[in-house]
């Protein structure tokens, strides 16, 4: 059962301190619980639907269709991201400055961020998938009772670390608060970078770059729970291959890049302004 | 030749090469068993990419998973699935099914 639990929890923790974070950052939006909700049974729906086509999928493309399932599912969530990094949060954090508000980077329900919502509901599709799968499997074997008693402690202990991190961040004063969440969704959009980095070299479709770098499992194993969380939260990983750096640091040079950008492009006076 | 057909025969012959460097690359195979992988050393050429083939024969899902090749991937029961490792310089590589990591142990030997 313990085993069982381990794993689960493993699967859920990076969408659920996703889920944590965003729900800090979209804290004093109208309506935000049920949009969120709406979020997770979306992802979670799919996660169904996915599992159950697993064994299609798998055979697709010459046993490489679920790395190209993935590396699309990934490459949305990326494409989300960014987007919503560089243009929705900017323009979020222009208004709210305008109204002299206190800075709530989404505006006060002036605009919803759907992108975001796309991005929550991909992370509980992707390791939602992966759950079921591995819970179906193991609950046609011997005892069905602990494996899903394992598996609820699992996905109960991944929630659990998700509301630490967002009881954690709602302590945070709101202006350092976006702040932090700002970095924390920059470094969650590098992670899935470097995963879609991974998928793409597995399935053979880049193949640059493909030695890992360094391995630093003696510092930083990536089985104990400081690794398991640095992995889940900002993509830690213990062996990265050349690629994977290389769309890390790229994912975080076009954040830092495109904010830049934009905010001097807000600053500089274009026509009349009311 | 118009600068079409120019195009169009490079693109034909570009194809091909890359279909018979698919053909010629080194393939490897395991099998998934009871929850164990055979062979459970497993030798493959070392600095050429390498497309390994992992059939599981069992009724559970299994998820091959290695840190050191730098790979992790869900493979349902009765399928197979393709992974391309390396190219790899010359050691040994751990693997293990993440999903029954008591028996499901391996190494991929590059040489």
């Amino acid at each position: 059962m313990l085993g069982v639990a381990i794993i689960v929890f493993r699967e859920t923790l990076e969408a659920a301190l996703f889920v944590g974070i965003i729900a800090a950052a979209t804290r004093s939006l109208h309506g935000r619980s049920a949009w969120l909700g709406a979020g997770v049974v979306l992802g979670a729906a799919g996660a169904l639907i996915l599992a159950a086509a697993a064994g299609h999928i798998s055979a697709l493309a010459d046993g490489v269709g679920q790395d190209l399932v993935n590396a699309a599912i990934l490459s949305i969530a990326l494409a989300m991201l960014i987007w919503h990094c560089v243009w929705v949060s900017n323009q979020g954090a222009q208004a709210a400055a305008d109204a002299r508000a206190l800075g709530s980077a989404f505006g006060r329900g002036r605009r919803k961020p759907w992108a975001l919502l796309v991005v929550v509901a991909l992370s509980v599709l992707r390791e939602g998938a992966e759950t079921v799968l591995f819970v179906a499997g193991y609950a046609s074997g011997s005892d069905q009772g602990s494996t899903l008693a394992g598996a609820l402690v699992g996905v109960v202990g991944g929630t659990a670390v998700g509301l630490l991190l967002y009881a954690g961040l709602a302590r945070v004063p709101v202006r350092q608060m976006f702040a932090v969440t700002n970095v924390l969704v920059q470094l969650f959009a590098a992670s899935i970078a470097s995963q879609l980095a991974r998928a793409l070299a597995q399935a053979g479709v880049l193949n640059a770059w493909g030695q890992t770098l360094w391995d630093s499992s003696v510092w930083l194993s990536m089985e104990s729970p400081v690794g398991t969380l640095v992995h889940a939260l900002a993509g830690y990983e213990a062996q990265p291959t050349g690629l994977q750096l290389a769309f890390y640091a790229l994912t975080l040079l076009l954040l830092l890049g495109g904010t830049r950008w934009v905010r001097a492009r807000q600053r500089a006076p274009v026509g009349p302004v009311s | 030749m118009t600068r079409l057909h120019f195009l169009v025969l490079t693109l034909l012959t570009a194809s091909a090469m890359t279909a018979s460097a698919r053909a010629a690359e080194p393939q490897a195979q395991l099998v998934i068993k009871n929850h164990q992988f055979t062979p459970a050393e497993l030798k493959v050429p070392a600095g050429q990419r390498v497309k390994l083939l992992v059939h599981n024969q069992d009724l559970t899902p299994e998820e091959f998973e290695s840190h050191d090749l730098n790979r992790e991937k869900v493979i349902p029961a009765g399928s197979t699935a393709t992974i391309f490792i390396g190219p790899l310089k010359p050691g040994r590589y751990s693997f293990i099914g993440e999903f029954h990591p008591d028996s499901a142990q391996g190494l991929v030997v590059a040489e």
